[in-house]
């Protein structure tokens, strides 16, 4: 195994230390593993709180900030947190007008959250929910656990964030971030398995020369196996797999994601094929955002999401926004 | 196999402890194989995790020593909540805490009680994440045990372990390996046979 790690256990403690010094302007509480902004609770405005496993970095805790969300709790690699971090991070940044728990559509995700938000709710804490499922990959969700939360998960935070640092109330605030994720459709490609600092070695066999279509963020294998293809091909692929779903009439958001281990240059270069082929389908695309953010560990690969725009969607979207990973406008 | 009517009425707060020590030690010893099957069919990590967890579990009961099975079992579920995580943290947990529950506050309780209790625990389980038989999960082990359980401990333990061998054939339809499709045919379900570790440590405490 060759990570830039002490020993597994200490993995995400050992992170959480490093983001601690790297940010001041966060509140991290190492023991309880939970990401906050320091002026939190932050009154009259609504607080976001989101979560999931770790090693999907920058998500969630480098999205922590003013105009994003207000806390985030990191669980174990790949594994959901625990729902006592997420009512504790609720208790903590709620200014008493209300949390949204934003959470991806995985199991344990879901079941996790569900939890935390009745208990949080027997604290005096108002919590709505809302789940992201943007993943195309997954087209029979009836005989699955339905479509995976991936990339939409950063345009739901950012606009949804937007919205609630406006002080819009959480009725609208989650309507907001529903309407995202129903405006949004993702689609992942693995061009190398992962590696779990508990495993030490890839979590799937994925030879040279092929590829996956379809993957998650979890380093979980996807549904089809091909031979090695073009930046220009997996565009065509990934594009068209999430236009078939999305049908936009009208300007997308688009985010070229990287899966961890691809480089900045690989993706620009798969950016450039992927505004190639939504001028060629006739999709205009209002705004791009290219790079890692949300991952999964040393995997290679990326993933396209794009969501349906109106007119407050993308006000919310340029809105001010000032965390470890996303930053603009302040 | 042990003569199971003497166990009537006889399992009381140090034989459910002593039950969730020998499931520690059992996760313990078979992590790597659990992390093993994760890996095949999920994300490589069921094996640490209900590794934490179950460490976490046995500390707090040597701690705290709550003095009935219900107890010991609700203690023990809310410590698997509170540090598993995934999926596993809240299934178990779940698993454990309605056993728990539905024993109440006996300080004693029989087999045939227990099948009783586990049963609701296996039904809350199911409801919980929406799963039934033969969907690749937890439950194809718990289903058959608590169902043998009525027999005898050691029929219990072999109705797992063969429901557990039962998911290589299935196609899962829950949690993360649900997504392999057809791909998750051919492997054993990790939750399956953590399940049936779990039963298989009742029995030998039982024995």
């Amino acid at each position: 195994m060759r990570m830039l790690i002490n020993v597994p256990e200490t993995v995400v403690a050992d992170a959480l230390r490093g983001m601690a010094a790297a940010h001041p302007e966060l509140a991290v509480d190492v023991e309880n593993q939970v990401v906050m902004r320091r002026d939190a609770p932050v009154e009259g405005k609504v607080a976001l709180v989101s979560g999931g496993g770790s090693g999907h970095e920058p998500l969630h805790g480098g999205f922590v900030g003013p105009g994003m969300l207000a806390a985030a709790c990191p669980g174990a690699i790949f594994t959901s947190p625990v729902p006592d971090q997420m009512v504790r991070a609720a208790a903590a940044v709620d200014s008493g007008s209300g949390v949204l728990f934003v959470v991806k559509n995985y199991t344990g995700d879901v079941l996790n959250f569900e939890m935390a938000a009745e208990l949080a709710e027997d604290e005096g804490v108002q919590v709505a929910k809302v789940l992201v499922d943007d993943d195309v990959a997954v087209t029979d969700s009836l005989y699955t656990a339905g479509r995976r939360g991936t990339g939409a998960t950063l345009f739901v935070e950012k606009i949804a964030g937007a919205a609630a640092e406006e002080g819009q109330p959480l009725e609208r605030v989650e309507a907001i971030a529903r309407q995202v994720n129903a405006s949004s459709r993702s689609f992942g490609v693995a061009l190398s398995a992962c590696t779990t600092p508990a495993k030490g070695s890839p979590t799937f066999d994925l030879p040279p020369g092929e590829l996956e279509l379809g993957i998650g963020i979890h380093g979980e294998p996807g549904r089809e196996r091909r031979a090695m293809m073009t930046s220009r091909e997996i565009a065509d692929v990934a594009v068209d797999a999430v236009l078939e779903d999305l049908r936009p009439d009208g300007p997308v958001l688009v985010l070229v994601n990287g899966m961890g281990a691809t480089p900045l240059l690989e993706l620009y270069g798969f950016n450039a094929e992927v505004q190639r082929v939504l001028a060629e389908r006739g999709v205009p695309v209002a705004r791009t955002l290219v790079g890692s953010y949300v991952t999964s560990l040393d995997m290679a690969g990326c993933s396209v999401t794009l969501c349906r725009l109106d007119e407050e969607l993308l006000r919310l979207w340029d809105a001010p926004v000032e965390t470890p990973a996303l930053r603009w406008g302040r | 196999m042990p003569d199971v009517t003497s166990y009537d009425a006889e399992l009381d707060a140090l034989f459910f402890r002593r039950w969730l020590t020998a499931a520690a030690d059992a996760v313990d010893r078979e992590a790597g194989r659990l992390t093993e099957l994760d890996s095949a069919i999920g994300d490589a990590d069921h094996g640490v995790n209900l590794q934490r967890g179950f460490a976490a579990v046995t500390a707090v009961l040597e701690k705290e020593e709550p003095a009935t099975p219900g107890a010991v079992l609700v203690l023990a579920g809310r410590q698997l909540i509170s540090t598993v995580g995934g999926a596993s943290g809240p299934l178990y947990g779940t698993l454990l805490r309605r056993t728990g529950k539905e024993l109440g506050d006996e300080p004693a309780v029989g087999r045939q009680r227990l099948a009783e209790a586990l049963g609701a625990g296996v039904a809350a389980v199911a409801q919980l994440g929406g799963a039934k038989a033969g969907d690749k999960t937890m439950l194809d082990a718990l289903l058959p045990a608590v169902a043998a359980l009525a027999e005898s401990f050691g029929a219990a333990r072999d109705a797992a372990g063969q429901g557990a061998l039962d998911t290589v054939p299935l196609q899962a339809r829950k949690g993360r390996a649900s997504y392999l499709g057809e791909r998750s045919i051919g492997h054993q379900d990790p939750g399956a046979t953590s399940s049936a570790l779990l039963i298989g440590a009742l029995a030998e405490v039982a024995a």
